[in-house]
């Protein structure tokens, strides 16, 4: 299964499901990251960490340890 | 009337609000919460509207301390109308609150913000799609440029006096759902028997809290003491609904929330870019958070601004208003006194005193306003998540988060609201960690402090002079960081799931609101504060014990004071009784080191200063003397937030003793060292 973490900057993804604890996968679902949703991989910060994604319209920053619980599709 | 104001953290909340309060604005604070809702008042059309404008919020579950209080008031303090203010531009996300808002059923307005943006980038939006499906009134504002906004007012008092808020509710779940929790509010409203719950029922729609059963909200179980049997056929009808790992029924909901919104955003917004549009903000972030350029474009804005301040373009601007005050102004004010015939006592105080005091601090002002500036336009662009996004992980390595980053650089402007605005960081100990750090980021208060320095003995090295010291401090920070994250954080580190806004413009609206803040705060400290210390200051200089005028000032009470502090400094290379009381004025504002210099070194303007001052300190304990101003305990004001935030007169303590020894450690071994060295060349 691949996460948000293997989308390169420029690839676009599908949220397929999200697998964390509950806490933080609220935090996630309430910025809008829920199944269905379109993902943008946007780019990675100059240390390598974190990621910045767009998705529903905005830019979000995201760590990459966060961000391995979000399941996506790739989309072409 | 009252009004709450409720969105999403930046979408223009408070700019709206400081649009209707205008000059009217008054700051309360509630105690005991890590974020704070402020109340202001407003008269339009002979009504007297009380307007809430609570903390920023993504969604009214109860994850947060900024959610807790946001949904306790909105049921508490039961607003007769809330005003939804939606960022227009990012509509999917922001109406994700809406429909959690909408399930009050209370009497609700819905702001569209920032339409001018949504037209420039070509989007259409049909409100009459959003009004006929939400079933509220919706207003098209732009609040930084008050379009819509009396409308929007109009429109709230109509709609608050007619009290016709209670509207049916929408059904935006699936069949399924919505018929499970039509069954949850049927079994709810079967019996009111419980007090509170007659209490709460009041205040909150039965359609709210069938949905918060369902999602299994445990704040609102442990408040309303469901009977048995009912939540058994809670319960029941809850099983009712098919269910997989990672799709419990609080995922069930956001899901279809999100789902129904997408739906009808898609059929109410025209948009002329697709979502991979490239936006102007990409092409900036492209270039500001790259890899190569991210960190030198950060030092070079950082030593832009210590260049514009510290460099010709301040230092000049100083030296005119060092003028216009001491000499213009001053020379002014002694004629008036001569030809008035005043004692020469009085005229000793109110020129030597006075003016020679306030007029020294007040002679740094442009350079404080010039920095305060800069740092405003940084944070009012939407630079500073940036620099949040890029510091993140090298903070993790001291233990903090990367929205640390943000109160840690308005630290540079003043540490007061600085430490305020530590409330942003979700952990406690984030908050502490860095509210320690906070102190030793260079505040403008200590820059008239080097810039009086710099003045007498680094002329040459202006700019090196100046950027080491705040180097320094930076250093320091992450040197206590590091000293206190074993004993102050423990366990896991904080999320880091941010929104990074767009860029835009700051407006001269708000620069001026930020500065003007400033310049109030300065201006009352010169005219209070310092006025009374360099009296006393004064006063104690002029006399001795026997209270006697004299005109050898070591002779003086403030002599034998300071000289009894003095020898703590010798080792240090400043054990002059005058930099000693400097520094001890110093706690009470840190510019009033300056004034308090000024008056005890004071020959007549600032070349006089300047050149006793030459006299006085050598370039090493010139230089120990700023890393002490530099490190030691803040102001009087800052160790009060610093205390109110940490909320513990241990840990307050423990800080203050912390910076006091450091500043004495360290700038003993400046002036050690620098002076062993010295003696090589």
């Amino acid at each position: 299964m691949k996460t948000l973490n293997d989308l390169k900057p420029g690839q676009l993804g599908i949220v397929e499901k999200i697998v964390c604890d509950k806490g933080l996968r609220r935090r996630i679902v309430d910025m809008g990251i829920t199944p269905g949703a379109l993902v943008i991989m946007k780019r990675i910060a100059p240390f390598g960490d974190p990621i910045e994604i767009n998705v529903r319209g905005f830019d979000l920053s995201i760590r990459k340890s966060e961000a391995q619980n979000i399941q996506i599709k790739e989309r072409k | 009337m009252k009004i709450a104001l409720v969105g999403n953290p930046n979408c223009g909340k408070t700019t709206l609000f400081n649009e209707l309060t205008g000059s009217n604005q008054h700051v309360g604070n509630w105690p005991g919460v890590t974020v704070e809702k402020k109340e202001g008042s407003l008269r339009f059309r002979g009504a007297k509207i009380n307007i809430l404008d609570l903390p920023g919020i993504y969604s009214l579950s109860p994850y947060s301390s900024e959610e807790i209080v946001t949904r306790v008031s909105l049921i508490e303090d039961n607003p007769d109308l809330i005003i939804n203010i939606v960022d227009a531009t990012i509509l999917e996300r922001s109406l994700y609150l809406t429909t959690q808002l909408l399930e009050l059923q209370k009497p609700m307005i819905i702001a569209f913000n920032m339409t001018d943006v949504v037209e420039k980038k070509g989007d259409i939006i049909d409100y009459n799609k959003f009004r006929s499906e939400l079933n509220v009134p919706i207003v098209p504002i732009s609040a930084n440029k008050r379009i819509g906004v009396n409308e929007l007012l109009d429109l709230a008092i109509r709609y608050a006096e007619n009290k016709d808020g209670a509207k049916a509710a929408k059904k935006i779940y699936d069949d399924k759902v919505e018929n499970i929790i039509s069954k949850i509010e049927n079994e709810l409203s079967r019996s009111f028997n419980a007090e509170n719950f007659e209490n709460l029922q009041n205040k909150m729609s039965l359609r709210w809290l069938a949905v918060k059963l369902f999602e299994n909200d445990e704040l609102l179980m442990q408040k309303i003491k469901l009977q048995k049997t009912q939540a058994e056929n809670i319960n029941l009808y809850k099983g009712t609904v098919d269910l997989t790992p990672h799709m419990d029924e609080q995922m069930l909901i956001a899901d279809q929330r999100y789902k129904y919104i997408y739906s009808l955003c898609a059929a109410a917004i025209k948009r002329k870019h697709a979502p991979e549009h490239i936006t102007l903000t990409d092409k900036i972030d492209r270039v500001i958070t790259n890899k190569f350029l991210a960190v030198p474009i950060f030092a070079v804005m950082m030593i832009f601004i210590f260049y514009v301040t510290f460099g010709p373009v301040g230092s000049s601007l100083r030296d005119q208003f060092e003028f216009l005050i001491k000499d213009v102004f001053g020379g002014f004010v002694l004629n008036l006194l001569t030809s008035l015939g005043a004692a020469a006592w009085s005229k000793s105080l109110i020129i030597d005193g006075i003016i020679e005091g306030v007029g020294s601090v007040i002679s740094f002002f442009p350079q404080v306003m010039i920095l305060f500036t800069l740092l405003s336009i940084l944070e009012d662009s939407g630079y500073m998540a940036r620099a949040a996004f890029i510091m993140d992980k090298l903070l993790r390595k001291v233990g903090l988060s990367g929205r640390a980053f943000v109160p840690l650089l308005m630290g540079f402007g003043c540490t007061v609201p600085a430490i305020l605005g530590t409330r942003i960081l979700e952990k406690e100990n984030d908050k502490k960690l860095t509210i320690l750090m906070i102190p030793f980021m260079s505040c403008s208060a200590k820059m008239p402090v080097y810039a009086m320095f710099i003045a007498a003995l680094f002329r040459e090295h202006q700019v090196l002079a100046i950027s080491s010291i705040y180097l320094l401090g930076i250093l320091v920070a992450v040197f206590t960081a590091m000293v206190f994250k074993g004993p102050v954080l423990k366990g896991e580190t904080a999320s880091f799931i941010m929104e990074l806004p767009a860029y835009r413009m700051p407006t001269l609206k708000n620069l001026c609101l930020h500065v003007g803040a400033r310049l109030k705060d300065f201006i009352v400290k010169a005219g209070t504060i310092l006025v009374a210390a360099t009296i006393v200051i004064w006063f104690l200089q002029s006399f001795n014990l026997s209270l006697q005028m004299i005109s050898d000032k070591s002779e003086s009470i403030l002599a034998s004071v300071g000289m009894a502090i003095a020898p703590v400094f010798s080792l240090c290379g400043f054990g002059d009784w005058r930099a000693a009381v400097s520094l001890l004025s110093g706690l009470i504002a840190k510019e009033s080191v300056v004034s308090t210099m000024a008056v005890l070194y004071g020959t007549g303007g600032l070349a006089g200063v300047s050149q006793v001052i030459a006299d006085q300190f050598s370039t090493i304990s010139a230089y120990a003397f700023m890393v002490f101003v530099l490190l030691y305990t803040p102001c009087v004001a800052a160790l009060s937030a610093m205390y109110k935030e940490l909320k513990s007169v241990k840990w307050t303590v423990l800080a203050l003793s912390y910076q006091l020894i450091l500043a004495w450690t360290a700038s003993m071994l400046v002036f050690q060292v620098g002076s062993s060295i010295s003696k090589f060349f």
